[in-house]
């Protein structure tokens, strides 16, 4: 059997709102996750270094403040350059500042390197059954 | 007959003892003469035991019972390599420095051919081997090893304080090879957690067991009872003993050392270093209660160069160029305007070394504000502040050398201790309150505060 894959979790940037990534890291667990938790205000360069280290399988990040568009620029040309091209990477939450339409918005992240992009009131649960799960066996880390 | 207890240091230059009364918890008698590692260590030791002996009297010395302590032969010099550099390099750099070593190298990712060859070089007494989170990356420490292993002679002992799920493979590369491979915990077993003290037993038991025996300094055991640790660890312990104490006697609480020496400055904190304010948020790798700095760079006698350099654009005393040229060839101060000269490097050193070991405060500014982010250890509330080595304990200005670890308002995000009490270690014992503690740790608490003056 393989060993459980390892995930990072955290709120990128200077966005402090914490308890999206707390019920994400919850519910990851809960799935039988390697979880590592970074918790809130973290900035793009320690996630990568982190990933790095810990071999992680993916990054799932939680932002809630509107700035992440702003906190993500440059992270794709520096996970890249950090090797890191593998990693799944997942964004949710309130990704841009006031009523958006979810469907405009998801190209915007993708080309920022997320595979997967979130709208508020995501039901996490739902996501790691159908989405992670899948994209994990897809690369052939689960 | 009373119990006289030796405590002995071989350094580089100087072999240094001293006798402490036991009973009486008294220093008797002190020595210094110069070392004599290259041709017979015992040699030197020999010489400084006369002295001792008639101070106190023949018969009286128990040399069986010598502890000592040894940075001879260049010290414990080791090299660290580790994956990314802020986090497992970091963390092994962290675990050398608190066993007393010189880190001669440090290196992050895989290893190259190139640094291969510049690590057989340097031929470190000892690599730490480190990368990877439990559970975390292999490849990068498993490559590391592998390289490591193609190494000749120059490389011996390395210890290994990575991921663990490696070990095995790790193992089988070094199967059939003649080094001394030690297995120990990862010096950080996931992200920002700092496990620092099971690596730091094994390489101070390497160095008592082998490493003194290559430098020839075993041959003094042939005199006295052991050799346990490097210098700079034995002077972190006595650090250790003064700050926390031991038993019903209580210590000074949270400190800083600091050492200046010929070619290094060493700082020592114990303390938390837990930010003053409850709003400001910590980054990077978590530090250790018990943190040892090393400047390589900062030395009054070997390194007078670099500190050349930072004194451009400073207001410096008469002759100074011609003065430190003297300082250069072997000279030591004598007239007043080299006094003068001495105490600005000296005052230089101590600020530098201090500004680089204390965390920084950074304000970035979010859209919810300024927030206050803080590396490495807020030292500002730290109470108590030691100074040792030869140009602060022989400086008439000892007060004024040591005032320059202060924090200082023009550079508010170096956070540096406030207001302090200094004390000088005037009579050079902090080596042997570190020894002495690990046998006699109240006694050797009784010393440090009847010998230790406040200025």
């Amino acid at each position: 059997m393989k060993k459980a894959p390892t995930i990072i979790t955290g709120t990128v940037g200077m966005d402090a709102h914490v308890i999206g990534t707390k019920v994400v890291s919850r519910a990851l667990k809960d799935a039988g996750f390697n979880v590592v938790a970074l918790g809130m205000q973290v900035s793009p360069e320690e996630f990568i270094s982190v990933a790095q280290e810990t071999n992680a399988d993916a990054i799932l990040m939680t932002s809630l403040y509107g700035m992440a568009e702003l906190d993500l620029k440059e992270f794709n040309e520096k996970r890249l350059e950090a090797g890191l091209g593998d990693i799944l990477l997942y964004i949710g939450g309130n990704l841009v500042i006031g009523r958006y339409d979810p469907g405009e918005i998801e190209p915007r992240f993708k080309k920022l390197g997320f595979d997967r992009v979130y709208p508020p009131e995501t039901d996490i649960v739902g996501v790691i059954e159908s989405d992670l799960k899948k994209d994990l066996k897809a690369k052939g880390k689960m | 007959m009373d119990d006289i207890r030796l405590l002995i240091d071989f350094g580089s230059t100087f072999t240094k003892v001293v006798a402490v009364d036991f009973g009486k918890e008294e220093l008797v008698a002190a020595a210094r003469v110069p070392s004599t590692v290259e041709s017979d260590i015992t040699v030197g030791l020999g010489q400084a035991l006369n002295i001792i002996e008639g101070n106190t009297g023949p018969g009286d010395l128990n040399e069986k019972e010598a502890l000592a302590c040894s940075s001879a032969a260049g010290g414990l010099r080791m090299v660290c390599a580790g994956f990314v550099p802020e986090l497992t390099s970091k963390a092994a750099n962290l675990a050398a420095l608190g066993a007393g070593a010189r880190v001669i190298g440090c290196y992050s990712f895989q290893l190259t051919q190139q640094e291969i060859e510049e690590i057989e070089a340097a031929a470190p007494d000892i690599v730490l081997l480190s990368g990877g989170t439990d559970g975390g990356d292999e490849k990068v420490i498993i490559h590391n090893a592998a390289m490591l292993s193609r190494t000749g002679r120059a490389v011996t002992n390395i210890i290994i304080a990575g991921n663990k799920a490696a070990y095995d493979e790790i193992k089988a590369i070094f199967k059939d090879n003649s080094k001394n491979i030690l297995y120990t915990k990862n010096v950080m077993p996931e992200i920002g957690v700092l496990d620092v003290a099971p690596c730091n037993r094994e390489i101070r038991e390497l160095f008592m067991k082998n490493i003194i025996e290559a430098k020839g300094i075993a041959r003094a055991k042939a005199v006295i009872k052991d050799v346990i640790m490097p210098t700079p660890a034995a002077v972190l312990e006595a650090a250790k003993l003064i700050a926390d104490g031991c038993e019903d006697a209580p210590g000074l609480g949270e400190l800083i050392v600091i050492d200046v020496g010929g070619a290094t400055t060493d700082v020592h904190s114990i303390a938390q270093g837990k930010p003053a304010r409850a709003d400001t948020i910590m980054a990077g790798l978590p530090e250790p209660y018990e943190k040892r700095t090393v400047e390589g760079d900062l030395g009054l006698k070997y390194n007078l160069d670099r500190l050349l350099e930072m004194v451009k654009g400073r207001e410096t005393p008469a002759n100074f160029d011609a003065i430190v040229k003297g300082f250069h060839e072997g000279r030591l101060p004598r007239t007043e305007e080299e006094f003068a000269c001495h105490r600005l490097l000296a005052c230089l050193t101590v600020e530098v070394a201090m500004s680089r070991h204390a965390g920084r405060l950074e304000v970035v500014y979010g859209p919810t504000g300024e927030k206050l982010v803080q590396h490495g250890k807020d030292l500002t509330g730290v109470k108590t502040v030691i100074g040792t080595g030869g140009p602060i304990i022989f400086s008439r200005n000892s007060r004024e050398i040591m005032e320059h670890s202060l924090f200082r308002e023009e550079d508010s995000a170096s956070l540096k201790p406030k207001n302090p009490g200094f004390y000088v270690d005037e009579k050079y014992i902090l080596y042997a309150v570190g020894l002495l503690g690990q046998v006699e740790p109240r006694k050797a608490l009784s010393l440090a505060m009847k010998y230790l003056k406040p200025i």
